[in-house]
């Protein structure tokens, strides 16, 4: 019972961070039907920003992170948007996705080339202590990872819906047509959606570097964690990323434990799967109608 | 003989809302009948009821004496029910001839006989006949994306016919039609009409041309019936009247 | 008159291709064998993409399965055209199990639930040492003989792929032509309307996805046999993306944009040797300009410069053709 509490929290810490990155997926779906198959790659890279910022400009953590932020929000977000989704998104979803399939591998490379092959420890934000509760073993970085991150999600949920600007950025995910129609500036609220998706990208990615090292090609398992966690949760809701994400992660982690471990990462495609075939709404999602 | 459409208490609930209001009406076969009423008075929503676009909140609704409920939009036009949209729908990519052989092919054959026969289901013959009767001939081999707006109306029409149909719903087959288009148009359907003996219900803003082309015209207002008859009592009903200047 | 000259160039690529192989080296003729497996692989996904507008991300779990499959049954004795068959029929099979329920809801699940399908593939591939050898993969598979004429020389080898290639194509281009073509190309443009009309569009879009499998069966089958090896690396999501770009890149909806896209996927690692590391780089940066400038790949550029042409001549041409 123990192990399993242990299992359980430590899943839900790294489930928490999929959520991260399965949000930014939703928003960025919801507002401008992007589908961003770089999405893994967004959670890996800002990790090298901020090595980047320590080891060739000398910076501190705390610093190179504000740095790491700058550049994500950049290029993850602004140029992003610029330079790739907004001449392609006219033309159809397709194009789309070959683009950023495209940008994965451009990022990954870049990396590679640039800056290593090999794994790269991060800096840890918490100690690597350990309390137990309950009789069970937990380590104070899980239970922050788990407090950051669904604070961001709660920080989130606040814009989204107690802010004005927030709830134009609803409105325009939506029905652009209406949103615009009653005022709403679309385009920038779509911008604004970019942005927020950079921030999270960033957030989880200083958040699992410490846990699985900084690689090149993290965004592989990230990426494909990220869609899995946002449909099976429901691909149209926040509230289903998150839910996605959380039951992901402990899925993954029990499976790791008493399932085989040559398995384990069948577990989420299997869900994947059966959700798809019984409820393809995803488990919180609303059904957006069939297409035939 | 049965009513070639047979409309049984439709309802359509949206929450509250009442968009169609138990409608009954039949349709006889021959017979070009006008579905009129203001805007928002429940005319789409009944044409989706009908085509099982929508799932109704009540009623029922028969071709043929055959109960349609939860027929896909394609298994319907293999029943013999043509539709057009109020929104111009063809293929833009493909031909005019090519346009009008899709519009025929899924009625010819079996699934291994369209893969295995001829490329054109043996229906280029009856598609040229077709086109020439909508007077496209000269388009033929152009790309219907290429076409003028009255021409691709005209396609549009043609493609729903093209089947042989019991029954064609035309959802405002006059919008966005210029006047000499919209003649020609009006005389086409007419002449359909008349020497293939195809029934026909039309939605339509136009009225002129509703008055002039329909046999028959039902006023839908609030989603429920509140005329019918010929044109020019229709015209003449106080009821109406009241409905399009009061509204 | 153009479907003539059509014609007579394509008969010219079929013979130069049918003499190249006399003038190559061995290692050319294995990248035109590799051109050409692929370039079976890529049609079929075209069917799948670019004629009934399903994005498919599974093409090279279907190889893979048709590479095992052919492989495990010509070393267990069975003839290879009957292990071929078996291949393209269950590869079509699987399309149908797999389509029916992605396809039942929504238009971009059929890209997920591939893409997982993918995923899983490979961790059987791996996992299941004792039917597919796991991470060393099956070593040895035997080259077909035809006639009784062995072709382990490469270029016997080639002409049987030649021989794949050119019936398969005849065979797509059959389809294409035939009304199941026609309610592709219809249900591409607009599905709602071709549903009036009476094209069963679930039933044609699952056929279209389940055809388009076979060819990666079929395609699987051939790489097997010309590479004599196959192991779970050969087939992952990375593979598949790049048949998807392969279809993208020549033109997806364009009957020669697979082959095309096939051709420059394949040669570009030829030329972009010397960039070492950075070819990978360079190629996705391509990839990305291509698409912002010419979403649909590089036939679609082709079809620009022509409509160009024809508004010089006659500047009446619609407004609809220069939208495009």
């Amino acid at each position: 019972m123990t192990e399993f509490i242990q299992l359980l929290i430590s899943g839900l810490a790294t489930g928490s961070i999929y959520a991260l990155a399965a949000i930014g997926f939703t928003l960025l779906w919801q507002a401008s039907q992007t589908i961003n198959f770089a999405q893994g790659e967004f959670v890996m890279l800002p990790a090298f920003f901020v090595l980047a910022g320590m080891h060739f400009l000398g910076l501190g953590f705390g610093p190179a992170i504000l740095l790491a932020l700058v550049a994500s929000l950049l290029i993850l977000g602004l140029t992003f948007k610029r330079v790739i989704i907004d001449p392609l998104l006219p033309h159809g979803v397709l194009p789309v996705v070959i683009a950023t399939i495209a940008l994965g591998i451009l990022m990954k490379e870049s990396v590679k080339q640039f800056y290593s092959a090999e794994a790269q420890p991060f800096p840890a934000l918490f100690s690597e202590r350990t309390i137990t509760v309950l009789g069970a073993v937990v380590s104070v970085q899980d239970i922050a990872v788990l407090l950051i991150s669904l604070s961001a999600v709660g920080l989130l949920q606040f814009f989204l819906t107690g802010t004005k600007t927030g709830r134009c950025m609803q409105a325009t995910a939506q029905n652009p047509a209406v949103a615009e129609i009653l005022g709403v500036n679309v385009k920038r609220m779509i911008l604004y959606t970019f942005l927020i998706n950079a921030a999270l990208a960033l957030l989880a990615s200083v958040l699992i570097s410490p846990i699985y090292l900084a690689k090149f090609n993290n965004g592989e398992t990230l990426g494909l964690i990220a869609f899995i966690a946002a449909i099976v949760g429901g691909f149209n809701q926040i509230r289903g990323a998150i839910a996605g994400g959380l039951l992901i992660g402990v899925i993954d982690n029990l499976a790791a434990a008493y399932v085989s471990a040559q398995y384990r990462s069948a577990i989420p495609l299997i869900l994947l799967i059966i959700i798809i075939l019984i409820r393809p709404q995803g488990l919180l999602g609303k059904a957006e109608g069939r297409t035939v | 003989m049965n009513p070639v459409l047979s409309v049984k208490g439709v309802s359509k609930h949206f929450g509250g809302l009442k968009a169609v209001d138990d409608v009954t009406f039949e349709v006889r076969r021959g017979e070009i009948l006008g579905l009129i009423g203001p805007n928002g008075s429940g005319k789409s929503t009944l044409f989706n009821c009908i085509l099982g676009q929508l799932p109704a909140s009540g009623g029922k609704v028969e071709v043929d004496g055959r109960d349609v409920a939860g027929l896909r939009p394609c298994d319907l036009n293999l029943l013999g029910v043509g539709r057009t949209f109020q929104m111009l729908q063809v293929f833009p990519e493909m031909t005019v001839l090519e346009n009008i052989i899709l519009a025929g092919q899924e009625h010819k054959g079996t699934m291994f006989s369209r893969l295995f026969g001829k490329p054109d289901a043996g229906l280029t013959d009856e598609a040229k006949r077709m086109i020439e009767f909508f007077r496209l001939t000269h388009q033929t081999n152009e790309k219907a994306g290429s076409l003028s707006y009255g021409q691709q109306k005209l396609l549009d029409a043609a493609m729903a016919f093209m089947a042989g149909p019991k029954l064609v719903l035309l959802d405002e087959p006059a919008g966005g039609v210029n006047l000499t288009m919209l003649a020609h148009l009006k005389e086409r359907l007419k002449a359909f009409n008349e020497e293939r003996g195809a029934t026909f219900v039309v939605i339509e803003h136009n009225m002129e041309f509703v008055m002039s082309l329909c046999t028959r015209i039902i006023v839908l207002a609030n989603g429920r019936i509140i005329a019918e008859g010929e044109p020019e009592a229709v015209r003449n009903d106080p009821q109406v009247i009241e409905a399009y200047l009061g509204g | 008159m153009n479907a003539r000259a059509n014609f007579l160039a394509i008969l010219a690529a079929v013979a130069v291709l049918a003499v190249l192989p006399s003038s190559l080296s061995t290692y050319s003729v294995y990248v035109l064998c590799s051109w050409m497996v692929f370039s079976i692989a890529a049609m079929g996904l075209n069917l799948t993409l670019g004629f009934a507008g399903q994005v498919s991300l599974a093409q090279a779990a279907f190889m893979g399965i048709g590479a095992y499959t052919t492989a495990l049954m010509t070393m267990a004795g069975i003839p290879w055209p009957l292990a071929m068959i078996a291949a393209a029929v269950e590869c079509f099979l699987i399309g149908l199990v797999l389509g029916y329920p992605a396809l039942r809801v929504q238009h971009h699940f059929l890209a997920f639930v591939t893409l997982a399908f993918n995923a899983l593939v490979f961790l059987v591939l791996r996992n299941e040492e004792w039917l597919t050898g796991g991470t060393y993969g099956v070593v040895g598979i035997p080259r077909p003989s035809v006639l009784g004429f062995s072709t382990n020389q490469q270029t016997g080898f080639y002409y049987v792929v030649f021989g794949f290639f050119l019936v398969l194509s005849a065979v797509l281009y059959g389809i294409l032509r035939s009304p199941w073509g026609r309610a592709f190309q219809a249900l591409r443009e607009n599905p709602i309307r071709a549903n009036s009309l009476g094209v069963d569009i679930r039933r044609m879009t699952l056929l279209a996805f389940a055809i388009g499998s076979a060819y990666g069966g079929i395609a699987g089958g051939l790489l097997g046999q010309l590479v004599q090896f196959i192991d779970p690396n050969s087939f992952t999501l990375t593979i598949s993306l790049k048949v998807l770009l392969m279809v993208i890149v020549g033109g997806a909806g364009y009957f020669f944009g697979p082959y095309l896209g096939a051709l420059l996927v394949i040669l570009m690692p030829e030329f972009l040797r010397f960039t070492e590391g950075y070819y990978l780089m360079l190629y996705a940066l391509l990839v990305i300009v291509l698409m912002i400038s010419c979403p649909k790949g590089l036939l679609g550029i082709v079809d620009r410069i022509k409509l160009s042409i024809k508004l010089r001549q006659n500047p009446s041409a619609t407004a609809w053709e220069q939208g495009k």
